[in-house]
């Protein structure tokens, strides 16, 4: 594999390989704490500090990893990070934990962060490694963050609900209600909201990309649109 | 070092480092994690007890109930008991455990009620929260004598308690705990602020 650019990195991330759209490895985290704005910029941030810091890790160590030994380093770096994670999130987001609490533990559970060390930071440089990272973590940050906005927007009739658990006294005048009775659709907050909210953010993408590659495959007609790259 | 040996060292060395690291974030945060803590009992305590109606500080004036998984904050003036806020739990919510706060009078008359974490379902049982209604705060006041024990139960169970709509068990289940928690503080006041 060859050492992709700058520019190949945030495409794949955020577009043609987005965690969250395309390779839907993170899909717990992201149909679980997809029900407001806030809780998705939470989830966001913490799975990007874990991906950027767990790639870093993996990268700087590959002249020393060992084929037989890599997963079990892997899961290591993951959990260790993840712990680390949790308890600043315990000491300094302290209401935020309460509500994510349950879920920071599942960002193990994650797999795009294993796939990412095991696809990209073990074979690469570490700042191509460390990019990446980032950048995958903020590429499921806006899908999280789309899918948050309309299922709060939908489900619960409000936008940045509870902005003051991640902004301090600040958030407090970001909060949007949409009128004092306006309660939402419930089954937008519900889980299956989650699901097709999440089908309809892959659908949209879809067609996107099957209008940009119309001009190049005017010719050929048959030829399909490249989105099935969804590897599990 | 023979070459078999070399992935169990590499693996012991990244447990290793991990080890620390995690050690060195805990032994950081622990303080503040315990102070983060203390602040929202407190903060929850306050909301219902009545601003200098007491002089001791309830946060640290505990009494854990062996058996019973009740804890017991105490406020007093000058020593006096002023009111018994108990933590609790509902275990027949609509999805799992309500944890209530219930604070009492020395009379037995209610304080008020805060439901502190539940997972209701948004828009039907989450109404209990303050922050979606003001549903709780009807029981302030009330007591054994006030509905008779009889009635204490939702409107549709027979008893005097509003239910929401199509949302029956989550508030059957909060006046259910309220209820027991009111008739374990009769039978046990006298222990209670010793
Ligand atoms: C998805 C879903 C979520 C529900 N959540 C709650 C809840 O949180 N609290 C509750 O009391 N009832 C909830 N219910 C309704 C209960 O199943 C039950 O029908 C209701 O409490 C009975 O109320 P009723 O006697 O007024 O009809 C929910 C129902 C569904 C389908």
């Amino acid at each position: 594999m060859s050492t992709p650019n700058v520019s190949d990195i945030l495409y794949q991330g955020l577009w043609k390989n987005n965690p969250g759209l395309v390779q839907l490895l993170g899909l717990c985290p992201l149909l679980a704490v997809s029900n407001t704005f806030i809780n998705a910029l939470g989830m966001g941030m913490a799975t990007t500090l874990v991906l950027t810091s767990s790639n870093f890790v993996v990268a700087l160590s590959r002249p020393v990893l060992r084929e037989e030994i890599r997963i079990a380093i892997f899961v290591l770096v993951i959990a260790g990070f993840v712990g680390v994670v949790e308890l600043v999130m315990n000491a300094y987001f302290y209401e935020l934990y309460l509500i994510l609490g349950i879920f920071i533990p599942l960002i193990v559970t994650n797999c795009i962060i294993i796939g990412r060390a095991e696809a990209f930071a073990s074979r690469q440089p570490l700042w191509a490694a460390t990019l990446d990272g980032f950048v995958m973590g903020l590429g499921f940050t806006l899908v999280l963050l789309l899918l948050g906005s309309m299922r709060e927007i939908v489900g619960s009739a409000t936008l940045f609900a509870d902005a003051h658990l991640l902004f301090g006294e600040w958030g407090q005048h970001m909060s949007i209600s949409f009128g004092e009775d306006a309660r939402g659709i419930l089954l937008f907050a519900l889980p299956p909201g989650a699901f097709i909210g999440l089908g309809l953010l892959v659908a949209i993408k879809n067609v996107i990309d099957e209008k940009l590659s119309k001009p190049k495959t005017v010719a050929v007609q048959i030829s399909s649109p490249t989105t099935a790259d969804a590897s599990a | 070092m023979p070459d078999w040996l070399k992935p169990g060292w590499l693996l012991g060395l990244f447990a290793l480092i991990f080890i620390f690291l995690l050690a060195f974030t805990y032994e950081q945060t622990r303080e503040r994690i315990a102070i983060q803590e203390q602040l929202r009992l407190e903060a929850q305590l306050k909301e219902i007890l009545v601003a200098g109606s007491y002089d001791n500080e309830p946060a640290t004036d505990v009494l854990e109930i062996e058996g019973d998984k009740r804890t017991v904050y105490r406020a007093r003036l000058q020593g006096q008991p002023v009111a018994a806020l108990f933590k609790t739990v509902a275990k027949d919510g609509y999805s799992g455990s309500i944890n209530l706060l219930v604070g009492i009078k020395p009379n037995g008359e209610l304080l008020g009620v805060r439901a502190l974490a539940h997972r209701e379902t948004p828009g039907l049982g989450d109404e209990i929260d303050l922050r979606r209604s003001d549903w709780v705060l009807d029981f302030a006041g009330r007591s054994l004598r006030n509905p008779m024990p009889d009635d204490w139960a939702v409107k549709k169970d027979g008893g005097v308690f509003d239910a929401f709509t199509g949302a029956t068990i989550t508030p059957r289940a909060v006046v259910g705990e309220v209820k027991k928690t009111l008739i374990y503080f009769q039978a046990h006041q006298h222990e209670l602020f010793q």
